[in-house]
């Protein structure tokens, strides 16, 4: 209990503000239904129950979530469930694919020097386009290629993932000491026996930071590829309908389920980490 | 210098020297050095910072090349008794991987050398009881201490039955009591496995209690300034280093070392 009383305390702040923003910012919609005689007390209690408020109030939400989440069957294109696990199967291909290739783009840039200078500049290009810009292109040019669905998807959800890991895995391929790299070449090692025993093992505690950061930028990706195609299902396609419709509860509750998906795949990411350091013993 | 057959070099060094070029300077970090080591000996490179003693271990080790010179390790190029794994070499810190236990570092050269996983396990058994460490085979190596860390960094060297032992101040980051320990531990060692080899140190004491013969060096440019043969008895334990005969050796190699700063 007490080491969870500081995330409390930044809850509760941060449900109060809500609430408290909520009043103001749905007041004159909050009037507009009102009967002209009602006094401010009636009025500021309606702000916190609009049918399409401009800003719902927690609970609004939560309750528009366990509505969404509960009241269909999960493979109903109304259940918020169905629709964030749309997004969270390509949000996984995506970081597998991100996995793999920023390894193996990791693994050339240690091992050749040319790509090392090569790729760098164009692995650094690629991060400062903005996904928006390019997402709908690579959706358009896969579809005419015959790609639909999750194959997209998942190359931007994968697009926008690769990079920390890519970067973090040069460094820690590059984290090994002079003497450990010295001690291999006393063993006349060759550069794969290097790799096996000492590259890759020391990379490792790399690779956890890289993840971390790496699975919601891969969610990131797979929401953003899902909003400018029409979507017929994932959290993307849920926020663009919501905001066609005004149903800004819809809205509300897909953010925040976004926000829960990027929580529990950080969390996987650490439970495998605790596991890796077990087998450690005790460290990484 | 005794006489030795030829045969019996295990390290012959003629005219080495290594030069560096950087920003348009030319530092020589060691000129000239002719020496033989034979086999079973064990030989100390002393001398201060900067005089080429850790250059010179590592030319032998193939580690760093030399510039100019020939030098022979088991009657052939440095290069390619690195290659036949003629020697194990300990750094000055215990270099061990910290992701592998004690056991599975000390089976790193033998993993890499493709031995069996039988004999890698007969193998590590034997050196770790030889430096005491047997009951920390599953540790890791934070969970033990500095000088227990050095020892299995020694146990690694060994696992390999290498005919040549190189040792670059393998107890300089540890305090004085376990260096003693560790020092006598060597000089045992050694005495059993009749083990050729190489120690750089600037521990005079060291050099002396350990030694049949102490390279003494100087620096600006590295050299050697002296070769000091130790008539010490081969059993030697921590009191000896009370006795005339240590203290005289140890007299004659700190005139050397301060012969070679006076005139650099």
């Amino acid at each position: 209990m007490r080491e969870r009383l500081p995330l409390l305390c930044v809850l509760t702040i941060v449900l109060i503000v809500w609430f408290a923003a909520a009043v103001p910012m749905n007041w004159d919609q909050a009037r507009g239904f009102a009967d002209d005689d009602a006094n401010w007390s009636t009025i500021a209690l309606a702000t916190l129950s609009l049918d399409r408020p401009l800003l719902p109030t927690p609970i609004q939400v939560a309750s528009e979530m366990i509505r969404s989440m509960f009241d269909y069957p999960i493979t109903s294109p109304r259940s918020l469930i169905f629709h964030a696990g749309v997004t969270a199967w390509s949000a996984m291909i995506g970081f597998i694919i991100a996995m793999f290739a920023g390894i193996a783009l990791a693994i050339g840039i240690v091992h050749i020097r040319t790509l090392d200078r090569a790729l760098m500049p164009w692995l650094i290009a690629s991060q400062a386009i903005p996904v928006l810009a390019i997402a709908p292109m690579v959706v358009v040019v896969l579809g005419h290629a015959g790609l639909t669905g999750v194959v997209p998807k998942a190359l931007i959800a994968g697009w926008l993932s690769f990079f920390p890991i890519s970067t973090g895995m040069v460094k820690g391929l590059r984290s090994s000491d002079v003497m450990q790299r010295d001690l291999m070449r006393t063993y006349h090692a060759t550069s794969a026996q290097v790799f096996a025993k000492l590259r890759w093992p020391a990379s490792v505690a790399f690779l956890f930071p890289a993840m971390k950061v790496a699975a919601p930028l891969a969610l990131v990706g797979a929401i953003v590829a899902e909003l400018p195609t029409g979507a017929q299902a994932g959290l993307g396609a849920r926020l663009l309908a919501g905001s066609y419709y005004g149903q800004t509860l819809q809205i509300w509750a897909a953010l925040l389920m976004a926000a829960f998906l990027a929580m529990l795949a950080v969390a996987l990411v650490d439970v495998s980490q605790v596991l890796l350091v077990r087998a450690r013993g005790g460290r990484l | 210098m005794s006489v030795t057959d030829v045969r019996d070099t295990v390290i012959e060094a003629r005219g080495l020297g290594v030069t560096f070029e950087a920003d348009g300077h030319r530092t020589v970090a060691l000129t000239d050095v002719d020496l033989s080591i034979h086999k079973g000996e064990f030989v100390s490179l002393i001398g201060p910072s900067g005089c080429g003693k850790t250059t010179l271990l590592r030319l032998i080790a193939d580690l760093q090349q030399a510039s100019t010179g020939t030098l022979v390790v088991n009657g052939m190029t440095a290069e390619q008794a690195r290659m036949q794994r003629a020697y194990g070499y300990v750094f000055q810190a215990p270099a061990l991987y910290p992701w592998r236990t004690l056991e599975r570092n000390v089976a790193l050269p033998l993993e890499i050398m493709g031995l069996s996983k039988e004999e890698r396990a007969r193998r590590v058994a034997k050196v770790l009881d030889l430096v005491g460490l047997a009951d920390f085979r599953k540790r890791f190596p934070w969970q033990l201490s500095g000088g227990m860390q050095q020892r299995a960094s020694i146990a690694r060297a060994l696992s390999f039955d290498p005919e040549l032992l190189l040792m670059d101040e393998p107890f300089g980051a540890l305090d004085e009591i376990t260096r003693d320990g560790l020092t006598l531990h060597l000089h045992q060692l050694w005495r059993s496995t009749g083990l050729t080899s190489v120690f750089v140190t600037h521990s005079v004491l060291e050099a002396v209690f350990l030694s049949t013969r102490i390279v003494v060096m100087s620096s600006r440019p590295g050299r050697v300034v002296a070769v000091i043969d130790s008539d010490l008895p081969e059993q030697r334990d921590l009191d000896i280093r009370e006795s005339p005969r240590f203290l005289a050796v140890a007299h004659a190699v700190r005139a050397a070392l301060r012969e070679g700063h006076g005139d650099a």
